[in-house]
Order: structure tokens, then C-alpha cells, then sequence
């Protein structure tokens, strides 16, 4: 509370303080800049902040639909769910759990696969979906993005992956850790017949998932100020005692290091993305 | 108590404690003295056995980081000749918490790398607690792709609490350098044993640990995340960290039922520790035996096969 508010009587307080109820969905406040913004506009704008750029998270199926051409577009692997090998028991059960993240996400689990057109051009896209437990890792999502993958060594089209995830899920423990291994692997087979990966990093993409395809792309691209990274900032600050950076692990702060070869705006990512894949795959301008 | 014995091996430190004292008293008067020693000794043994036969997994935890389990210096001095060391990633710098190398296995020409933790503290500080750096992991790569340029076998032993959490490593790209380890091993064009020798960390562990046979040490590790940092994520406690090492089944036993692992090094009662000769023989043999029947097969099955089973990991319904 501001020395202002503290001098104000409580009850002109309550009525001019931040409680005052707005109607649910209608406005949104950027958490970029606070702007108070129409919400079907944002959604025009693809949830970025017309004010200042700020980029919401975005979930999976609106993901690809901002992304893919309307027609055609077929899911891949949407028919393998999660199991719970280890009978896996914190406070919750690992069941409950993965039934709870169903029930709000609308998704079996954290990756969502589809076969489409991006400008008239067949390929792969791979989209995670952060509400299903932080879109971590565990082997739905490792099956799945080798799904994906084969089906783009099948017909020898490009591989998009839009990575939103904390890493690897600890509820399914060694199984997680080996989806790393595994989506690594399907990406030296692509590579070996030269069929583009385009990794393209989102907010956040972090742990079991930067440390194996996210950082495997031909070209490696993020979105403005996604925290990207292996270990979490508080980790770090925890080892090494003392304050990170302005701006760490961020977007910016990977390509001055070197890590990523662009930022793309996610109201510019058909565009570019579409140009580099023809570029890459030499075909004419679309 | 003392700080070189885990809180469970106390009881067994201080009836060894004993029977030191009963000896060097033995010397004086040797009446009756060393049946007492050997009554104390078969007890201490009793006792062993009855401890290890019923280890939860947390002890087993404790014990893959035991102050005095063997590192991979040790191994490499016991089972191998002619070791010369390799040093630095050709790029920023030599990463201790990694050691690499070419020897011979009763002859053989390998590729060693391994994971490298300090004894005391100096050397601790000097190893980097066994967590490496990016410039580490492509140390790494280096030694592995020159072993697949000469053909030699690839040997790696892991023991890291997991890559180094630093504002350098992050700088210098660790998720990068992790990943295109992944990415190479898969299809690296010769045969690649890893051994777990304590704890198996996470991605840093597993950034070279793909190949065609894992082997874990009895009484090491191997986890997605560490006991410490599941319980405090999970059970908002680190010290839930038992709990968290009985969930995540971290233990040989268990990964070898899981199938996530092919072969069980069985250590001596007590530990890798309380034996390093017998462990190294153990391991020795353990190596030997993949490594025949790995370096008869054909390279294009044998990758094949390793990429066969990089594919099938995972536990999902359709």
C-alpha cells in the first residue's frame, strides 16, 4: 500500500482500491505493462500485448490453430494417455493428479501433435500444453513427438516443436529422464536425411525439455522474454548465493549468448517460419 | 561418531572400533583374546548382513554417496592399463568435474569418461562436487566422437549430483551441451557401455549415459531429480526426501524391474567402499563380459538395436 492510499479514510479505500469487481473474461490486465485491454482484441492479436508486446501463455490447441493453415489438419498419437508405472504417491496420488490436469487442460496430456499446412506446406507441428502439469515431460509426450517425428521422416516433411514446459515429469521418474534420450534420438534420424527440426521456445521452456530437442533445432527460435534455461532461477540463486543477472535466461539474454539464432514475435511467427522452411527446404516463396 | 561412516553403519564402526582395541591389545596377551575377536568379528559380519539385506532406499541413496565410495580414479587405477588422461573441450577449458581418456581393458584400446568427485574439501572445490559445466559435457563429445574415429569402445561412468546449476553454465549453453550429447551417442558408430557408480543425476548424469548396455553399482542411484529436490518441490520438504527416494524408485533393484537398466554390479557386503579391490574386479568383469558380445555385432545392427531401444522407452496406454 502507497503512503497515499494509507492517508485516504478506508472507506474511499474500498471504493477507488483494486477490489472493484470487473465482469469475468470481458477486460484483461497485461501483466506486461497493466494496460487494461479488451479482451477480444487480444485475442485478434494472438494474446500479445498490443501496448507493449507482452506475449501470454497460450495453450496448446490454440497454439496450432494461430499457427497452421484451417485446413488440413490431422492429430497425431491423440489416442495414448499416461499410466502411472511407479503407482506414484506424494500428497496425490500421480492419478488424481493426471486426472485433475485432464479435466482443466481438455488434454490427455502435455503434447499435442498435428499434421497440417503452414501456407500451403505439409508438416509436422508439435505444441505443449502448459496446464497439463506444467507441461512436463514424461513418456506420452516422448511417444508423441517421436510420433510426430516419424511421420516427418515418413514423408520427408519439416518438424515444428513449440516448447512450453518446467521439464521432465518427476512422477514418472527414470521413464521421464529416458524421454530425453529418446526425442534426441528420432532428431539424429532426421538429421541424418536432412529433413529440417525448427525448435521454437516459448515461455518457459526449462529443465529435461531445454537439455534435449528444444535446443536440437536446425534453427532455434524464441518468443520475446521466455525464461528458457536447464536449471530454474531459484536453484541458482540457491547455489550460488548471489543476485542473477537483469534479464537471465531470458530470450534476449540466450541470443546475445549465442543459444538461439532468433526472437520472433508471435504475431510474425507463420511468416517467418513459413519463409525459413522454404529457404531451407528450397522451394519458391509462399 | 564418526563423519566416514553413514548414521546406519555406526553400529558396525563401533564393533570394528572394538575389535581394533581387543588387537592391539592381543599383542600383550594372547590368551583368550582372539577368540573374543573372532566371536566380535562373525557378529560384525551378522550384523552387516542383517543391515544390508533390508536397506530402504534412501540408505541406498546415502550410500551412492558415501564419503569413501570409490570414484572413477579409483576404478580407472584398478581395472585398467595405461590411462592417459585427455584434457579440455578444445573451446573454453578442461572441466575436472570430468575425467576422459584412452587405456586398455586387458588389452583392448577404450574410451573412458566418467564423472569425477573430490575426497576432501580442496579437492571437492577442484572436482566441482562432481557437477559439470557445459565445457565438460563437450569434453565429452570430443573424446566420444574421436572414439567412434578410431574405432574404440566407449566406456563412461557416471557419478554427478546433476550439471552444475551457475549463472556460467547457463551462459555457456548447459541445456545445449546436454542435449547434443543425447543427440550424438544415439547414433555414435561404436559401442558404448555406461556404468551408474553412485549417484545418477538427472539430465547431467544421462548427458553420457546413453548407449548399448547401462550397469548400475549395486548401491547407486538414478533419478530424474534428486531425493532433495523432488521432496521440496512435492512435499514442500527436503527433508521428505526418504519418501521422495522410495517414490521414485531410485534404486537398482528397482530400475531393473522397471527395465530401464541391464545389469546389476553386485557390490560387497557393506558397500563398494568397505572392498575397492573386489568392487573394481566385480565391475572389471562386468565390463569385460557386454563388451565381447558388443564388439561382435555388425555397427549397422548394433546401432540398430541401440536406436531400437532408446525408442522403446516409456510406460502409456493407446
Amino acid at each position: 500500500m502507497s503512503w497515499f492510499e494509507k492517508l485516504m479514510p478506508s472507506r474511499i479505500r474500498t471504493e477507488g482500491g483494486s477490489k472493484r469487481v470487473v465482469p469475468e473474461g470481458l477486460w484483461a490486465k497485461c501483466p506486461g505493462c497493466g494496460a487494461i485491454l479488451y479482451r477480444a482484441e487480444m485475442e485478434r492479436n494472438r494474446d500479445v500485448c498490443p501496448k507493449c508486446g507482452y506475449h501470454n501463455r497460450i495453450n496448446a490447441r490454440r497454439r496450432l490453430d494461430v499457427f497452421l493453415d484451417p485446413e488440413p489438419r490431422e492429430e497425431i498419437g491423440e489416442n495414448l494417455s499416461p499410466t502411472d508405472p511407479l503407482k506414484f504417491k506424494d500428497s496425490k496420488k500421480y492419478k488424481d493428479r493426471i486426472s485433475q490436469a485432464q479435466k482443466i487442460s481438455g488434454e490427455k496430456d502435455a503434447l499435442v501433435v498435428m499434421r497440417g499446412q503452414l501456407k500451403g506446406m505439409d508438416l509436422v507441428v508439435a505444441a505443449f500444453e502448459f496446464g497439463f502439469m506444467g507441461g512436463s515431460m514424461g513418456s506420452v509426450v516422448g511417444e508423441r513427438f517421436v510420433a510426430g517425428a516419424n511421420i516427418s521422416i515418413e514423408r520427408g516433411i519439416p518438424l515444428v516443436c513449440f516448447s512450453a514446459s518446467g521439464g521432465a515429469r518427476m512422477q514418472e521418474s527414470l521413464f521421464s529422464l529416458m524421454q530425453m534420450a529418446k526425442t534426441s534420438a528420432v532428431l539424429a534420424q532426421m538429421e541424418k536425411r536432412g529433413i529440417p527440426f525448427v525448435s521454437v521456445m516459448t515461455d518457459p521452456t526449462m529443465g529435461g525439455v531445454s537439455a534435449s530437442f528444444a535446443m536440437l533445432g536446425d534453427i532455434n527460435v524464441a518468443e520475446p522474454n521466455a525464461l528458457i534455461g536447464f536449471a530454474g532461477p531459484r536453484v541458482i540463486e540457491q547455489t550460488v548465493r548471489e543476485k542473477l543477472p537483469e534479464g537471465f535466461q531470458r530470450s534476449e539474454f540466450l541470443l546475445d549468448h549465442g543459444a538461439i539464432d532468433m526472437i520472433v514475435d508471435r504475431r510474425d511467427m507463420r511468416e517467418r517460419i513459413a519463409n525459413l522452411l522454404s529457404i531451407l527446404t528450397q522451394q519458391p516463396r509462399t | 561418531m564418526d563423519l566416514n561412516f553413514l548414521e546406519f553403519e555406526q553400529p558396525i564402526a563401533e564393533l570394528e572400533a572394538k575389535i581394533e582395541e581387543l588387537r592391539m591389545v592381543g599383542d600383550d596377551n594372547e590368551i583368550n583374546i582372539q577368540d573374543e575377536i573372532s566371536r566380535l568379528q562373525s557378529k560384525c559380519q551378522a550384523l552387516m548382513e542383517s543391515i544390508f539385506s533390508d536397506l530402504k532406499p534412501w540408505q541406498v541413496a546415502q550410500l551412492a554417496r558415501h564419503p569413501q565410495r570409490p570414484y572413477m580414479l579409483d576404478y580407472i587405477q584398478r581395472i585398467f592399463d595405461d590411462f592417459q588422461e585427455l584434457h579440455g573441450d578444445r573451446a573454453f577449458a578442461d572441466d575436472h568435474a570430468i575425467v576422459g581418456g584412452i587405456a586398455r581393458l586387458d588389452g583392448r584400446s577404450v574410451m573412458l569418461i566418467g564423472h569425477q568427485k573430490g575426497r576432501d574439501t580442496k579437492e571437492k572445490i577442484y572436482r566441482n562436487f562432481g557437477m559439470p559445466r557445459p565445457e565438460g559435457y563437450r569434453k565429452a563429445l570430443r573424446l566420444m566422437q574421436m572414439a567412434e574415429r578410431f574405432k574404440i569402445p566407449l566406456l563412461t561412468f557416471i557419478d554427478t549430483p546433476g550439471a552444475y546449476p551457475g549463472i556460467d553454465a547457463e551462459e555457456r549453453g548447459q541445456s545445449e551441451a546436454i542435449a547434443r550429447n543425447l543427440f550424438v551417442m544415439s547414433r555414435l558408430q561404436t559401442p558404448i557401455i555406461c556404468t551408474v557408480m553412485g549417484e545418477g543425476g538427472s539430465g547431467g548424469a544421462l548427458a553420457i549415459g546413453v548407449g548399448d548396455r547401462v550397469l548400475m553399482l549395486e548401491y547407486s542411484t538414478y533419478s530424474v531429480i534428486s531425493p532433495e529436490g523432488c521432496a521440496s518441490i512435492l512435499w514442500k520438504s527436503a527433508e521428505k526426501a526418504p519418501l521422495a527416494a522410495e517414490a521414485m524408485g531410485i534404486t537398482s533393484s528397482s530400475l531393473k524391474a522397471q527395465n530401464l537398466i541391464d545389469t546389476i554390479v553386485p557390490e560387497p557386503t557393506g558397500g563398494a567402499h568397505r572392498d575397492k579391490d573386489t568392487i573394481a574386479q566385480s565391475l572389471k568383469y562386468a565390463l569385460n563380459e557386454a563388451l565381447e558380445y558388443l564388439v561382435q555385432v555388425p555397427l549397422d545392427k548394433l546401432l540398430e538395436e541401440r536406436y531400437r531401444r532408446l525408442l522403446a522407452y516409456g510406460d502409456f496406454s493407446h
